[in-house]
């Protein structure tokens, strides 16, 4: 296999965009990131692109040929592929551009994560539950917090976590996303504005939530020796590893530890030939602040049941040992579904070229986690300098 | 001999109180309370309908019964508030009762007595030998429009029905029907209330008819009121049956086991059966009981039944009235979330 | 959704699920193989008793279009007692539901597709006491 660069990166507005379509959206990003990597347009060999549901969202199917055509590149009539794995799309789609890129097949490829989520208003987080089973779980009445509440409240009984250690989690979040002009909520919050927001689905609140957000990232990458010749600062991507688990939380082994991480997470850290105290700086699926808290634990940064510790000490903050979420994170940067896999890409890669400006954390090697629904699938990349 | 093999019933959990109701109309809640003869009324769930509680008694029916479902080969259910207007409850109950696919089924609307023509359905089915087990049940989530006289007693609950010839509890020894076109109380084809003649409810149907079918059946057996052990007659509010059992010639102590409205209201097409239920919970071997139910429109369906030695080793717990004290109250605004009379948005 | 719905009408109304012969495990929702087992795997379809105790809850206050009008309302995780662990309702008042808490299985509605759409019935869970 050969090595794989990144050598642009390119990321909309996250938030609700009114003015701006999925097309325009998706340009905005892709334009970015073929500047950055200082393309015309006619080199790129192949696109992936990680869409959760523009069936839904949009009644747009089809959406592979959509972004190709829309972004110029109809008359070359290279392969563009869509990727699903509900919102871990973004990150399924960078892994199937890292295989071809690393595979030998194409040297400049593609990977996009898009979604336009407003224009169905306030449908939009049933149609986020189609990434939960949709036979025996949603429609049983679960949404996809509850499932999350059912975690968090386990991990509570469990291991001490307290309602106040996932609102801290929050504060973080959203005090990274006051740096981050991408960001969808640029406003600190207190612990006691997290803390007495009204709950979504016993015990998460508002503020143990992310939001669901327009938004569209692109990246673009190359092989080591085709990335010389573009760039300067090629972030390497050392390993790519993907997962799955039962679709449904109440199949699996254990209900506090996401095992589909754990796995992506161990195959990552091997082939990178790294451990988890290697890590620098980590992008992670806060979809819900317990989410994160998991991450902590699922991914080594800490041992199972002591995530809170994590958070507690100022470790994961952007000025500790290991900082989580610079970009602010699902939370208070966005969730734009299929996005956001490649938008956590995007940001790790600008922390590593030091290019990530008020929020630039000292790294060397950066990891992204990238999780669909409850789980079920799991994406971990880790890039190096 | 042809008979009941095994009942089950089911009361929804949630109670409003008479004077709550009235509270909000401004008007004497003790007065009507007493004036009625009801002091509360069960409300279902949001998420019950006529369907879960003819459910929920057949299955208790069945589980009493001790008999593989798959012998019942007939289900009727009788309401006036089956969840569509077109498209059978009993096929519902059928698969939640897994009795397989080659049966009988009907849904039945006679106003409060179409339980107790589904009970008349199965009896005449067995005695030919048509069917092994026939299940009849009556059950409703009735509605009374916000205001009026009917809001204080619509109820909700259900009772079922086992009629068999194998291991019979309390043996049909007769059964007969007092039918006229009666209108006291109708409902229109896509209303949502019903309407009422108001008092003409009283003597012209209910009375009238009712005592007409308790007559009627005495006669044909050569029975008096002082050989039963026990009487049921429909029990739209708590006075009506008390009335009619004095002018029959009936005590107190024989209807007061299965007088049950004052304190879950008219369960409609549940309404006498359950009152037999909790007359049943109660009654011992060879004792005799008489039902009555009424029907608005009008008809009244007379059953004479001897309960048999069978009764002794029947499962009867819970009984009626142990369900019937495990209420919880809800206020107006509760009960008026409950029975969907918040108009939601699209 | 109609078909869709139908087609397991069976394992809604009551709890039948399935078990693997060869390792002796329950599964609920039913599954086609089992996962331990997989080609060795010997599913029947078994019904379980309905009982069962809470593992985890939660009180849904953001509520899909569907069921705004229930809200508040509960979803389980509930041990079943042959084993299995299913995702579903909890109806009772949400001061009430405790972890540990024994529950028994009832027939309710769960969903309609609007007021003049088809009813959807399903298996719910309350407090085994009632």
């Amino acid at each position: 296999m050969r090595k794989v660069a990144v050598i642009g990166v390119g990321q909309s507005k996250f938030g609700e965009l009114w003015d701006y379509s999925f097309r325009d959206i998706v340009l905005s990003a892709g334009i970015e990131a073929i500047e950055d990597a200082g393309l015309e347009g006619r080199e790129i060999e192949a696109m992936y692109i990680g869409n959760m549901s523009g069936g839904r969202f949009l009644a747009q199917e089809h959406i592979a040929a959509l972004i190709a055509d829309y972004s110029g590149l109809a008359e070359l009539h290279i392969p563009s592929t869509r990727v699903e794995g509900a919102d871990a799309s973004g990150g399924l789609a960078l892994r199937q551009a890292y295989l071809a890129v690393a595979s030998g097949l194409h040297d400049i490829v593609i990977a996009a994560g898009a979604e336009k989520v407003t224009d169905v208003g306030e449908k939009a987080v049933e149609i986020l539950s189609s990434g939960l089973d949709r036979e025996w779980e949603v429609f049983n009445g679960v949404t996809l917090a509850s499932l999350f509440a059912i975690i968090a409240r386990l991990h509570m009984d469990k291991y001490g976590t307290r309602a106040e250690d996932l609102a801290m989690i929050s504060v973080k979040n959203h005090k990274n996303a006051v740096r981050n002009p991408k960001a969808q909520f640029k406003r600190e919050i207190s612990i006691d504005v997290a803390l007495s927001s009204p709950y979504v689905a016993e015990p998460l609140r508002v503020f143990d939530c992310a939001p669901v957000s327009d938004g569209a990232a692109v990246i673009v990458l190359a092989s080591e020796e085709v990335a010389r010749k573009y760039t300067d600062t090629p972030i390497y991507i050392s390993a790519s590893a993907q997962a799955t688990d039962y679709i449904a939380l109440s199949s699996r082994r254990d209900f506090t530890t996401m095992d589909a991480v754990v796995f992506a997470a161990r195959e990552a850290y091997k082939k990178a030939g790294i451990e988890p105290k290697d890590i620098d700086v980590a992008e992670v699926h806060d979809s819900f602040t317990i989410a994160e808290l998991l991450a902590y634990e699922d991914l080594g940064f800490v041992e199972k049941g002591k995530g809170a510790e994590l958070i507690r000490e100022g470790v994961t903050e952007l000025d500790g040992e290991l900082p989580v979420n610079p970009s602010g994170g699902l939370k208070a940067c966005g969730h734009a579904a299929g996005a956001t896999g490649i938008r956590q890409a995007v940001e790790i890669t600008l922390q590593l070229r030091g290019e990530a400006k008020g929020r630039q954390v000292d790294a060397e090697t950066g990891l992204t986690m990238n999780i669909g629904g409850t789980g079920a699938t799991a994406v971990v990349t880790i890039f190096r300098r | 001999m042809v008979g009941i093999v095994s009942y089950g019933t089911y009361i929804p959990i949630y109670r409003i109180k008479t004077e709550e109701i009235a509270r909000i109309w401004g008007e004497n809640g003790e007065t009507i309370s007493k004036g009625l003869g009801v002091k509360q009324k069960s409300i279902p769930n949001l998420d019950e309908d006529t369907a879960t509680i003819a459910v929920e008694a057949a299955r208790e029916a069945v589980y009493r019964a001790k008999i593989d479902p798959t012998h019942i080969d007939a289900i009727y259910v009788g309401s006036e508030s089956h969840p569509y207007a077109v498209k059978p409850t009993a096929t519902i109950v059928g698969e939640a009762l897994e009795v397989g696919n080659y049966y009988f089924a009907a849904d039945l609307e006679f106003a409060c007595k179409a339980g107790t023509a589904g009970i008349q359905i199965c009896y005449s089915m067995v005695k030919s030998d048509m069917i092994r087990y026939g299940v009849a049940i009556g059950a409703d989530t009735s509605q009374g429009a916000p205001g009026d006289a009917l809001e204080y007693s619509a109820s909700a609950g259900g009772a079922a029905y086992i009629i068999g010839k194998k291991g019979v509890i309390a043996e049909i020894i007769k059964t007969v029907s007092f039918t006229s076109d009666t209108p006291d109380f109708w409902r229109r084809e896509g209303k949502p209330y019903p309407k009422h003649g108001g008092r003409f409810t009283g003597q012209p149907a209910y009375f009238r008819h009712i005592t007409s079918a308790a007559e009627k059946i005495m006669e044909e057996l050569d029975l008096k009121p002082s050989d039963f052990n026990y009487a049921v007659f429909h029990q739209p509010n708590g006075k009506f049956p008390v009335r009619v059992a004095k002018m029959l010639g009936f005590s107190k102590e024989q209807i007061s086991p299965g007088l049950v409205v004052p304190y879950i209201g008219n369960t409609y097409s549940g309404s006498s059966l359950i009152g037999l239920a909790a007359t049943l919970d109660i009654a011992k071997t060879d004792e005799l009981i008489l039902l009555v139910s009424f029907g608005s429109g009008a008809g009244s369906d007379a059953f004479v039944l001897r309960v048999t030695d069978e009764i002794e080793n029947f499962e009867r717990k819970p009984g009626v009235w142990e369900k019937i004290e495990k209420g919880v109250f809800v206020d107006y605004g509760m009960y008026v979330k409950l029975r969907r009379k918040i108009k939601m948005g699209d | 959704m109609l078909p869709r719905f139908w087609r397991k009408i069976k394992y809604r109304y009551n709890l039948i699920g399935t078990k693997c012969e060869n390792c002796n495990t329950y599964y609920y929702p039913p599954r086609n193989l089992c996962p331990k087992c997989r080609r060795k795997s010997k599913i029947v379809e078994v019904k379980f008793s309905g009982k069962g105790e809470v593992l985890s809850y939660s009180v849904i206050h953001e509520a899909p279009e569907n069921m705004k009008d229930q809200k508040p309302y509960i979803v389980a995780l509930i041990k079943l007692e042959e084993g299995p662990i299913i995702t579903a309702q909890l109806v009772c008042d949400s001061s009430e539901v405790k972890k540990g808490m024994k529950v028994k299985a009832v027939f309710r509605k769960c969903g309609e597709e609007g007021s003049a759409g088809v009813i959807y019935y399903c298996t719910k869970f309350v407090p085994e006491n009632l």
